[in-house]
């Protein structure tokens, strides 16, 4: 295989497969038939593009195949007629799907992965699985846990979503307040997960915090007038900021008094602080307790130094916190 | 459409007794409510009328015992068959049933057999 096929292949792998796979998901109404579908795609993609090419559109060429993939899959598997009928549904599809249809479909599977009848380790596991477009193997390497467990993990939940027919919808605006907490709990604990590394020899993990970030963005696209999604993905950038200035060069934590200030990430910060403005603009009256350690955390990220740190605005944040953490805030276990 | 099981574990009671008049009263008013979707469902006497059987191996010998098989501060003391069009329905009708705020309710999807 050529390196440039490689390459183009492995973008498409993390920045598309998600969306194919959401759509794969609702197409045939069962996730680990579209992850296998998604996977011959895949195959047959290295194969072919090397011999004759990439396509002219490598991301609808996988969609096709991958539904073709399904269809094959579902024929050897027939054995039961409504297993047929999603055969047809796919048969009938057969144009790339439009924007706003794959932007549902990427909005159920954030739902369904997180919904709240499944435990918060099955969301975690599931989402880096389907939304992360993480291997069994890389889930299980990133959460430190056994492979094995990992699979059994894995398959149990896919189960329980398909047994107790929990379903692949994305919740009314009148539900969202019920649901949406369940969502952001599971993009904070794998953060958390990375940032405060409660296993293994680093101190930051630093896969588990950029996946983190990657879902908490993917949210923001998807519902950007979420203010507690924004406020989110704010606490997330502005305590990563601080990722390099954090760790000493043995390895050890710095506390904040001692970090290099210099070795924080200006962009980070940028973009944290212009997006606590936004969720707080949107929720002035009672903020969600992210958005409300976002503020905390701007605060830090503007001081010139700790010392010359706005003290007395971090502490009225914090009786503001005390007030808004109804809302359970998710702590590495 | 899917079925589940709505098993509702609270203190337990003797629903016969007439100081549970008041409570029976809730459960009448949310199976009239729920009427669409409940397809059958039962109020158990008390843990205390309870015979655990068990037979040592297939053919054995029958043990029969007093009581539940566990005891525990909570105990299940009836049931409900909901057919819904997916959990998030089932779950929103379980909410409903007055042992979710007096104890608990699980939920349990129905196996289809032979379909």
């Amino acid at each position: 295989m050529s390196r440039f096929t490689a390459d183009l292949l492995g973008a498409l792998t993390r920045d598309e497969s998600t969306r194919i796979l959401a759509t794969l998901i609702r197409l045939t109404g069962d996730i680990t038939l579209a992850e296998d579908a998604l996977q011959d795609a895949m195959v047959k993609a290295l194969t072919t593009w090397d011999s004759r090419g990439i396509p002219d559109h490598p991301r609808a060429w996988v969609i096709v195949t991958a539904r073709r993939c399904a269809v094959d899959r579902i024929r050897r598997e027939a054995r039961r007629t409504d297993k047929e009928a999603s055969a047809m549904a796919l048969f009938d599809e057969r144009e790339d799907p439009p924007e706003s249809v794959v932007r549902d479909d990427l909005l159920r599977l954030v739902f369904t992965c997180c919904h709240p009848s499944l435990s918060l380790d099955a969301r975690v596991a599931l989402s880096l699985k389907t939304l992360g477009g993480l291997s069994t193997p890389e889930v299980a390497g990133a959460l430190l846990v056994p492979e094995a467990t990992m699979a059994k993990r894995l398959t149990r939940t896919k189960q329980k979503i398909a047994q107790a027919h929990i379903p692949y919808r994305v919740p009314a605006d009148a539900e969202l307040p019920g649901r949406l907490p369940a969502v952001l709990a599971t993009v904070y604990l794998i953060f958390n997960e990375g940032y405060a590394a409660s296993g293994g020899d680093l101190a930051v993990r630093s896969d588990l915090v950029d996946e983190a970030i990657r879902l908490a963005r993917l949210l923001c696209e998807l519902m950007p007038d979420e203010a507690s999604v924004l406020g989110l993905l704010a606490l997330l950038l502005l305590q990563d900021s601080r990722r390099a200035a954090r760790v000493g060069q043995a390895g050890e934590l710095v506390l904040l008094a001692d970090q290099d200030r210099s070795g924080w990430d200006g962009e980070k910060i940028v973009e944290g602080v212009r997006l606590v403005g936004k969720a707080l603009q949107r929720s002035p009256d009672r903020p969600d307790s992210y958005t409300v350690q976002a503020a905390i955390a701007a605060c830090h990220a503007l001081a010139p130094s700790y010392v010359d740190t706005d003290w007395s605005a971090i502490a009225s944040w914090y009786d503001v916190l005390l007030t808004v953490t109804d809302t359970p805030v998710v702590r590495p276990g | 459409m899917p079925q589940y099981l709505a098993l509702t574990y609270t203190a337990d009671l003797d629903w016969s007794d007439p100081d549970q008049a008041a409570q029976m009263a809730e459960y009448a008013d949310f199976r009239a409510a729920a009427a669409a979707v409940i397809r059958g469902g039962a109020v158990l006497y008390p843990t205390a009328t309870a015979t655990t059987v068990r037979v040592g191996g297939k053919g054995g010998d029958v043990v029969n015992t007093d009581g539940p098989y566990a005891e525990t501060k909570e105990a299940l003391t009836g049931f409900y068959l909901l057919e819904c069009a997916d959990l998030d329905e089932a779950l929103a009708w379980a909410a409903q049933i007055p042992a979710a705020w007096g104890g608990a309710v699980e939920v349990r999807p129905v196996m289809r057999l032979g379909s």
